[in-house]
């Protein structure tokens, strides 16, 4: 549990029981660590995401469940046996490839009996084919079992690939990136298809992404990893509202850092002094003491922007406006803050009157609104 | 410029063509075409030595060219993913070696070895029963498959290293051991690969002579039977018989590129 900081627990003790677990397992490539010490679990029928930037150790978990590696140190579990040591091919786990690894040489129906017809005894023909057509007729893909793959879209290769690994029914499917080559429409597509497949099958889903707002919305469940540890796990709102870092605040959802010291500290509460000598009031969940570098984290939608001065209120420039339909998003220049980004809601800028790029305005927001951060 | 391309594919191609062309010669002279026939195929085909060495010819590039096949496969197999630019090297050394230093090398490779073996060898039995080891058939088809297999190699590495890894954990993922995925994965991918190699190896040795002149011994294969026939004067009927090795060869070596050509549009979906 040392991987976990800030006391936050990787898993949720008073729900579901585990289908697999980590415990402390390493994964060392030379001098690099891609896994470092690993211990969590994930409970039946979850959807969790592992999410990070490229090489923070996210697909070397996923690949070291479905056991394509073998931790350094440490131990791998599924429904309860430990399969550390035990090959890919007599794990109950299927994946979805981040280039799908379908089959050139065989047809799409081929593809998808692929894994049926490894099972010995072997199942007879009448009953793969009606297990491949129910998979078929899952991933809304009826009558496409005689093509070629190379005849198929980009979308429905995906469709394909999801289908060979769900008609194994395996205790948990493992999602590396599955919708990185796919177009943004297609992409909002698959996410909702996703989702309501794994309601349906209630089969444990673990995916790993860089794109937050795929694992924002699908995941039950999220566990943000940082140079081969988790640094932060919990509901995708859970993150959004108590982020335990600077990097986790960046990573989930847009934020706006005011980088400073933190002065004073008593219970959940404290201050910031930038270097320009500004002081800022915010919550405080870490275990940060007074004299620490510390970030006051801001979110876009918290911060009112507004013509007229107010008590308390930070004098901007407007610097930038986007129009995002729902919302405006405005970027403002502080003379000691910096560029901060505004998010309006619609009926808010009704009522205050829009800006315009080089429009003077100014900004508040509730004390309770920052959040203050360590900056690791 | 287009003059001087001209020129070299003249140069290149005419001799043959000419060679081609006088096959079909009435006559017997082989400057000056009288008329057209078949009669010289017809000759060559019914002189027992031609037969004869066609036969060892067959034999020999069959051979070779199954042995070249299945271990080159084996190798390329092995040496996945390893030691890439040396092991890519030593192969393409291998290929670019003049024959005539292959055929030496090997010839005074083998009789060092008989040489060693073969009094050896005469102990298990009396004298002039033991069994004594000769150039022949044996060595013919090592040195050709030895050759031939850097071919093989080659074509399989380039193939390996375009082949999606990714495949073979998939297979895995699916519950195929090792050998399953070997079987239903790998082999069928690579099989225009191994099939384009076996066509190259055998176009390879059935028309070999430099290696084939310094280790066949005392059998005499088609390019060896050619060679001592036109010491006594090119006539028609050998040249029916460059034609007929020359169609065999373009032929072999088209179907091996469309094979492979067919293969990697597959392949690379």
């Amino acid at each position: 549990m040392q991987s976990l900081p800030h006391g936050t627990s990787a898993t949720d003790p008073d729900t579901k029981p585990l289908i697999a677990e980590f415990r402390a397992a390493t994964k060392r490539y030379g001098d690099i660590l891609a896994a470092d010490a690993l211990s969590f679990g994930i409970g039946k029928g979850e959807f969790l995401s592992f999410l990070g930037p490229s090489g923070c150790g996210k697909t070397t978990a996923l690949r070291m469940l479905a056991g394509f590696e073998t931790p350094t140190s440490g131990e791998v579990y599924l429904d309860g046996e430990r399969v550390t040591d035990v090959p890919a091919y007599k794990r109950p786990v299927n994946m979805v490839f981040q280039h799908y690894a379908l089959f050139p040489h065989l047809t799409v129906a081929d593809n998808i009996g692929y894994g049926l017809r490894q099972r010995r005894p072997r199942p007879d023909r009448a009953e793969v084919a009606r297990k491949v057509d129910r998979a078929l007729e899952m991933v809304r893909l009826t009558g496409f079992g005689p093509r070629r793959i190379w005849e198929m879209s980009g979308g429905q290769q995906q469709r394909v690939a999801l289908a060979r690994a769900i008609v194994n029914e395996p205790k948990v499917l493992l999602l590396d990136e599955p919708l990185a080559a796919l177009d943004r429409k297609l992409r909002r597509e698959m996410q909702i298809e996703l989702q309501t497949l794994q309601r349906q099958l209630g089969i444990t889903f673990v995916l790993v992404t860089h794109d937050q707002e795929e694992a924002l919305s699908m995941s039950d469940r999220i566990c943000i990893m940082q140079s081969g540890r988790i640094v932060q796990s919990g509901s995708p709102t859970a993150l959004y509202d108590q982020p335990v870092s600077r990097y986790v605040a960046d990573f989930v959802g847009k934020s706006n850092f005011i980088d400073g010291t933190l002065m004073t500290r008593s219970g959940n509460a404290g201050q910031v002094q930038t270097a320009t000598g500004h002081r800022f009031a915010g919550r405080l969940a870490g275990p940060l003491g007074p004299g620490a570098n510390a970030s006051l984290s801001i979110r876009p939608e918290q911060i009112g922007l507004a013509h007229a001065a107010r008590d308390g209120a930070e004098p901007v420039t407007v610097i930038n406006r986007i129009f995002l339909g729902e919302h405006t998003e405005y970027l403002v220049r502080h003379a000691a803050l910096g560029d901060l980004l505004v998010l309006v809601a619609r009926q808010a800028e009704a009522a205050e009157g829009g800006f315009a790029p080089g429009d003077a305005g100014h900004v508040t927001w509730a004390p309770e609104a920052g959040l203050i951060l360590g900056l690791d | 410029m287009r003059l001087y391309a001209a020129a070299v594919f003249a140069f290149l191609y005419l001799p043959i063509a000419v060679i081609a062309v006088f096959s079909f010669n009435a006559g017997t002279h082989a400057s000056q075409f009288t008329g057209f026939s078949v009669q010289w195929y017809g000759k060559a085909l019914s002189n027992p030595f031609v037969m004869e060495a066609l036969r060892t010819s067959f034999i020999v590039a069959l051979s070779s060219a199954l042995i070249a096949s299945v271990f080159g496969t084996m190798a390329a197999l092995a040496l996945q993913g390893r030691v890439r630019v040396v092991a890519d090297a030593l192969f393409y050394i291998a290929v670019l070696i003049p024959g005539i230093v292959i055929g030496i090398a090997t010839l005074i490779a083998l009789v060092t070895l008989f040489g060693w073996i073969n009094p050896l060898l005469a102990l298990l039995g009396p004298e002039g029963q033991a069994p004594q080891l000769a150039m022949g058939y044996g060595s013919l088809i090592a040195a050709h498959a030895l050759f031939s297999m850097s071919l093989v190699i080659i074509i399989l590495r380039a193939r390996l290293a375009g082949m999606d890894r990714s495949l073979m954990e998939a297979s895995a993922d699916l519950y195929a051991p090792p050998f399953a995925t070997f079987r239903q994965v790998t082999l069928p991918l690579i099989f225009p690969g191994i099939l384009a190699g076996f066509l190259l190896s055998f176009t390879f040795s059935f028309d070999d002579f430099i290696i084939a002149f310094f280790v066949a011994g005392s059998e005499t294969t088609l390019p060896i039977y050619v060679f001592s026939s036109i010491r006594r004067g090119v006539t028609p009927e050998i040249n029916a018989i460059g034609t007929m090795v020359l169609a065999v060869s373009l032929l072999l070596l088209v179907a091996a590129q469309i094979i492979l050509r067919g293969g990697s549009r597959k392949g690379a979906s």
